[in-house]
């Protein structure tokens, strides 16, 4: 299969008062690649994938998906669309079940298929929501509160909800932070599933985790791009080196 | 009277309406601005402002200087002291949630409202002016005594402004308003700064009110009027800003006064409340203000 | 005030769900022919603003969005129906019909600007809407008399339908079709919140951020719940204009917004019955107190205050919470 481009920014910018905190980023992913962003605190690794996902308007520059702009398009629209993005700080409804949160990702994707105004079948609500539950491992807890999960389990209910909207871009904002080692274990796997049938797009700061898993990786720096390649590459890199570690 | 002294006297007439109008607004934009929170019952300390104020008066025998200087003394006490009371009772208990504290402050509405028609009664009732002094024009002649509101008002404001920026009360109520927590950790007694200020607010409400009684009677359904001419304009004035809260109350009270002179006050009051409406939507932060939330 | 979840509908126990309100409803149908003159009279009312109250709740309890200005929408039906039926002699069908179309456009037009504002920018946003709305019905009071009011003639109230003659004057009749009324906005309840919509409502009440980024236009949900609302108060506002052949200022006034508020915190805020329940019990408690004192609104006032205070989730809420989960 030819390798097709999923999403393309050009010159995108976005200024937080006199600060940059992207500044001109020209990025590039493909259809199936698990892509990892790293970068030091402050890179604007999180402000680049709010742009992507449209919390946040850009200052400067274009966003294409699929080879369409969608640079104008509010956050809901571009859901549809299908760029999830997954809460760096857990976001999920503590008040409600865990089925419930899920259900309303679900929901969103199949109302997207059917339409505006057509009638979602419940039946089918409840069979991709305990599919998604299943393949998180959280079927047994389905019927709980989801503030009433541990940490951990609320993380997972955040994937859940992404892999629920059945999005083409799966945006992981740090998804391993608080997480511990078996369950970073038992992440890794699941990204892996996911990256089957969905591009990925994660922030991460654990270096085994991004190294284990990404196809290729960008390097942020002071809200530019400073280095792209494939894992082997970017470990070989200098100036990545100098970036972190200062030397 | 041809229209350059009409114009006047609607001038003059307004200018009574926007000095009263301040020193309510000011009040309700004290209370909002530093505990965050919308008092709905402020019109109903008004209301209880007036009632005192002719309570006290008919127990004053002599000049009716004599009962006017008790009112102006006596009823904000009193007005202060059951806002003090309800937010202890009350808006503390609530920890001063948004939402919850409006539903709280519109059954103090009623309760007040209530009593108010039970010790009191149905009808409306005048205190007499302290002098009855006439200023007389080449047109018209009017009541000296509203002169002294407008007076008595612009003073009142001065001595707000006096506390709110050169004394250490101010200094305190501006750093709880800036950031609770913040002033917590420096010692400041944030509850205490939030039961002073919600009674001064109310006692600010009491105060005009007392002063508009001998010019339009006390009833006890006189407390819608104010509220939400105060509600127009703390919103137009921008939310909390005390600045902003007084330009906009001149602004209302001398075009309210003036549409009502020419045309219906039932119309000035239509048009008043859309235009706050579709100012909220426009600007959430209000007209002068500016600074949002 | 947040108001309790919902939890997940699920067979079995959304059977029992649906049994009771079905149970309720049958226990009004019965109770016209136990109930002496004077409560059946006392129900139809307190069916009517349970109707109103029902509205109320589809927006307040499940979306999360506190309206200061329902009395606008009751107003648009009472209105509605009842000025064509005044000038121009309209008989009940057309101008119930007219009441609800006025308080569809009313809640569609309100909704649409109001909606810009969230917190307490959006309640002082339609409680201005309702009071200008409340000071229009004085100031044009020559066609609706303001606060004197609109009596509606018996002729207008008599209608042929179907080859029958329906008179509206009738105290059987006028229970029944206030119960209907009551059973139809139950069931939008009902039917809302356990479709997919329901879900999305109680999301937006829940975390409204997140729920946008779950690819929801959150505003157009909103705007909907809106609609809904506005439009099941204007429907209980036109039948209580054609029911009690009278429409006045002071249905327009803000205790009108207050009381629907009132009536759903103290039955339970997100529960189908509670706005019912709320209303019941606050009737009959003024009924009450006014045998002995005239200060009816000194009830309401003590009750709001108490509600938020120490009661914040109402009867039925609670009720959920401690033995009942399945209580939709």
């Amino acid at each position: 299969m030819a390798t097709v481009t999923l999403l393309e920014t050009n010159g995108l910018s976005r200024r937080f008062g006199g600060l940059k905190a992207v500044d001109g980023v020209d990025f590039r992913l493909d259809r199936g690649e698990i892509r990892a962003v790293i970068g030091p605190n402050g890179a604007g690794k999180t402000t680049f994938v709010s742009l992507v996902a449209g919390r946040v308007p850009p200052s400067e520059g274009s966003i294409r998906f699929e080879g369409e702009d969608v640079t104008r398009l509010p956050a809901h629209a571009r859901v549809r669309r299908g760029i999830a993005y997954t809460f760096q700080i857990t976001s999920i409804f503590g008040n409600l079940s865990v089925f419930d949160n899920v259900a309303l990702a679900v929901q969103s994707a199949l109302a997207k298929e059917a339409g505006f105004g057509a009638r979602l079948d419940e039946a089918e609500i409840r069979g991709r929501t305990m599919t998604a539950l299943d393949l998180t491992g959280l079927a047994a807890r389905a019927d709980q509160p989801a503030g009433t999960l541990a940490y951990g389990h609320q993380r997972l209910v955040e994937v859940a909800m992404g892999l629920g909207l059945a999005p083409k871009l799966l945006i992981l904002d740090e998804p391993t932070q608080g997480l511990s080692d078996p369950e970073i274990a038992d992440f890794i796997g699941l990204v892996r599933t996911i990256a089957e049938t969905a591009t990925v797009m994660l922030i991460e700061h654990n270096m085994a985790v991004v190294m284990d898993l990404a196809t290729r990786i960008t390097v942020l720096d002071r809200g530019r791009i400073l280095a792209e390649g494939t894992p082997a590459e970017i470990r070989a890199d200098a100036r990545v080196q100098h970036a972190y570690l200062g030397t | 009277m041809s229209f350059g002294p009409h114009l006047l006297l609607a001038f003059l007439e307004g200018m009574v309406q926007a000095s009263v109008l301040t020193l309510t607004a000011l009040g309700l934009s004290l209370v909002f601005g530093v505990m965050r929170v919308v008092n709905v019952a402020h019109g109903e300390f008004f209301m209880l402002g007036a009632v005192s104020a002719w309570w006290i008066a008919s127990l004053a025998a002599g000049h009716p200087a004599v009962g006017f200087v008790a009112a102006l003394i006596g009823a904000p006490l009193i007005v202060g002291a059951v806002a003090l009371a309800a937010e202890r009772l009350v808006l503390r208990r609530l920890d001063y949630n948004p939402e919850a504290t409006i539903v709280a402050t519109i059954g103090l509405l009623f309760i007040l409202q209530q009593a108010a028609l039970t010790f009191f009664g149905a009808d409306a009732r005048p205190v007499q002016a302290p002098f009855s002094y006439r200023i007389v024009f080449p047109w018209f002649g009017w009541s000296g005594y509203k002169l002294f509101v407008i007076a008595a008002a612009g003073a009142m404001l001065i001595a707000v402004w006096l506390v709110l920026t050169r004394t250490r009360i101010g200094l305190v109520m501006r750093a709880t308003q800036f950031d609770r927590e913040t002033a917590q950790a420096f010692g400041i007694r944030v509850d205490r700064v939030y039961a002073g200020v919600f009674a001064a607010g109310a006692m600010l409400a009491a105060v005009a009110a007392v002063l508009i009684v001998p010019i339009s009677q006390a009833h006890y359904l006189m407390g819608l009027d104010p509220l939400l001419l105060s509600f127009i304009v703390v919103i137009i004035g921008g939310l909390g800003s005390l600045k902003g809260t007084v330009i906009a109350a001149l602004v209302i009270g001398l075009s309210d006064g003036m549409i009502s002179v020419f045309f219906s006050p039932t119309l000035a009051k239509i048009l008043g409340t859309l235009l706050v409406a579709l100012v909220l939507v426009v600007r959430p932060g209000g007209l002068v203000g500016g600074q949002s939330r | 005030m947040s108001a309790p979840a919902i939890a997940a509908p699920r067979k079995g126990l959304a059977d029992k769900a649906i049994l009771l309100h079905v149970g309720v409803l049958a226990l009004l149908l019965a109770a016209q022919f136990v109930l002496p003159e004077y409560h059946a009279l006392s129900l139809t009312r307190v069916m009517l603003l349970a109707t109103f109250a029902v509205g109320y709740n589809l927006l307040f309890g499940y979306t999360g969005l506190l309206s200061l200005g329902h009395a606008l929408f009751f107003a648009a039906g009472l209105y509605g129906a009842a000025l064509p039926a005044y000038h121009f002699g309209w008989t009940a069908p057309p101008a119930f019909l007219a009441g609800i179309a006025a308080g569809f456009l009313v809640a569609l037009t309100v909704g649409a600007v109001a909606l810009r504002t969230t917190g307490v920018a959006f309640m002082i946003v339609t409680l201005m809407f309702a009071q200008a709305g409340y000071l229009a019905t004085l100031y044009f009071g020559n066609v609706t008399r303001g606060d004197e009011g609109l009596v509606l003639t018996d002729a207008v109230r008599r209608f042929e339908l179907l080859g029958l003659t329906v008179d509206l004057a009738d105290p059987g009749l006028r229970y029944n079709l206030a119960l209907a009324l009551l059973a139809a906005a139950i069931a939008i309840t009902l039917v809302v919140v356990r479709r997919p919509i329901g879900r999305v409502l109680v999301a937006i009440r829940e975390n409204e951020a997140r729920t946008l980024m779950l690819g929801y236009d959150s505003y157009r949900a909103k705007l909907v719940a809106v609609v809904l609302s506005g439009t099941i108060s204007a429907a209980a506002g036109a039948a209580y204009a054609l029911l009690f052949a009278y429409a006045g200022s002071s249905f327009a006034s803000i205790h009108y917004s207050i009381y629907p508020l009132l009536w759903t915190l103290l039955g339970g805020a997100a529960t189908v019955l509670g706005p019912v329940l709320g209303t019941l019990i606050m009737f009959y408690l003024i009924d009450l107190a006014s045998g002995f004192t005239t200060a009816h609104l000194v009830v309401v006032g003590l009750v709001l205050v108490a509600l938020v205070l120490f009661f914040p989730k109402g009867i039925l809420g609670t009720v959920r919470e401690r033995w009942l989960p399945w209580l939709p």
